[in-house]
């Protein structure tokens, strides 16, 4: 092992790290914006909403996210968006991820007793205050696991805009295993940053969930 | 540039070429994963601790980062040791390890949820513990792990795309080699898109029939 090379290139390794984590940030967040839009609409009064919801969901789970990333990236211009390579790459994974996400918070929704609701309303409250006063704060406790799940696989999706050239971890490491030879000591560089993320975000996921719950 | 779709006929035999390697792969892949799964999970289980901790360690790195990362690892990885692979070869080892490790985590706590009788009772009939477990517990586990197993092979028909950056000609190489030829990203990236959507609902459809002939037979 060439421990030489990977202390002289290791900043360049946390540099995209740095990216990583952005990336990873940025996704989070408009996945969890279009995922509550999708469960809102899945669980909608109106069926044409529902069905948007339904194909959403089934159309993004059902094709690979690199493919979803290169309609945006290469194939967005001939149909009048151009994005740079970084915001395509946020886009694209958010928009994937907020397919999984539609799932996860549609089934917290769904999994808490119809009694509430019905309980709610038999108390004077409307269908709207039910919904934001009764059933999300309990549905919320629920969302926090699988939701790190989600997270979880979001960050090893950020991997795939490496393939449009974004310059984060999984781009540095290919282009420095191209350039050194040295596969497994550019994998070991970006290896350890990827699991301390994700180790991070694990135990901060349970922290939460632990935060939430009513004992 | 408007779209265009009247380029996609002429292209179309090396987009179902492609369609062919990506459902070859696909295949191939599962079945590395469904079988290095059983054993990973033995392994995991039955092993003395000196052979477990490595695979623990395997396992470790294979959930904590990306794919693509370690199809990199392998392909370039071994050629780096002298083994020259061709690189349909090396996406399938790696797809096929990827999804081992997560199959691996389905069959152990499918093991442990086999009754402790079963083993106890083929042991009672003169079965060594490799017999049993062969022959009783595994057999019973791997039914039980079929449904949540077959989500994780739709997942690796998506991550199957991946190979594509190591030069694998499946789907969304195929893909890129018409666009190279037609500046056409946008049509052909959709069509791409439709292939794998189709090839997702055919998977889906088998998922379905086994999972409702496994709670028919129960």
């Amino acid at each position: 092992m060439d421990l030489e090379l990977m202390l002289k290139v290791y900043p360049f390794f946390l540099e995209a790290a740095g990216v990583t984590i952005l990336l990873s940030v940025l996704t989070a967040i408009l996945g969890l914006i279009t995922g509550t839009l999708g469960a809102a609409a899945r669980l909608s009064r109106f069926a044409w909403l529902r069905f948007l919801g339904a194909a959403y969901v089934s159309v993004f789970r059902g094709t690979p996210a690199l493919i979803q990333l290169f309609i945006l990236y290469f194939g967005g211009p001939q149909i009048g968006i151009q994005l740079d390579a970084f915001a395509a790459g946020v886009i694209g994974l958010g928009i994937n991820a907020g397919a999984y996400m539609t799932e996860t918070i549609r089934g917290a929704i769904i999994a808490i007793d119809k009694g509430q609701r019905e309980a709610a309303r038999t108390l004077g409250l409307s269908s709207w205050q039910a919904t934001y006063k009764v059933i999300l704060p309990q549905a919320a406790r629920l969302m926090v696991r699988p939701l790190g799940v989600n997270l979880n696989m979001l960050i090893k999706a950020t991997a795939l805009v490496a393939a449009i050239s974004v310059i984060e971890l999984t781009y540095t490491a290919q282009r420095y295993i191209g350039s050194t030879y040295k596969p497994f000591e550019m994998f070991l560089l970006a290896g350890i940053l990827y699991m301390i993320i994700i180790y991070v975000t694990g135990r901060g996921v349970a922290w939460l969930d632990r935060k939430v719950q009513i004992t | 540039m408007g779209l265009d779709f009247s380029v996609i006929p002429k292209y179309m035999d090396i987009i179902l070429l492609g369609v062919g390697w990506t459902v070859g792969i696909t295949v191939a892949a599962a079945l590395l994963s469904f079988i290095g799964g059983i054993i990973f999970a033995v392994i995991a289980l039955y092993a003395p601790w000196l052979i477990r901790q490595p695979f623990r360690l395997i396992e470790w790195v294979f959930m904590g980062t990306p794919l693509l990362l370690q199809l990199f690892l392998i392909y370039f990885g071994l050629v780096q040791i002298g083994i020259d692979l061709p690189a349909f070869v090396a996406g399938i080892i790696g797809l096929g390890l990827h999804f081992a490790v997560y199959n691996s985590e389905l069959i152990q706590t499918a093991i442990l949820a086999v009754d402790k009788g079963q083993m106890e009772a083929a042991r009672t009939l003169g079965l060594s513990r490799g017999q049993a477990l062969v022959k009783v517990v595994i057999p019973q586990a791997v039914r039980a792990v079929i449904p949540p197993i077959s989500n994780n092979m739709i997942a690796l028909l998506k991550d199957s795309a991946l190979v594509s950056v190591i030069g694998v000609s499946e789907l969304t190489l195929s893909a890129q080699r018409a666009i190279g030829k037609t500046y056409r990203p946008f049509e052909f990236y959709i069509l791409a898109a439709a292939f794998y959507y189709v090839i997702n609902l055919c998977m889906e459809w088998v998922q379905r029939k086994i999972e409702r002939r496994i709670s028919i037979s129960r």
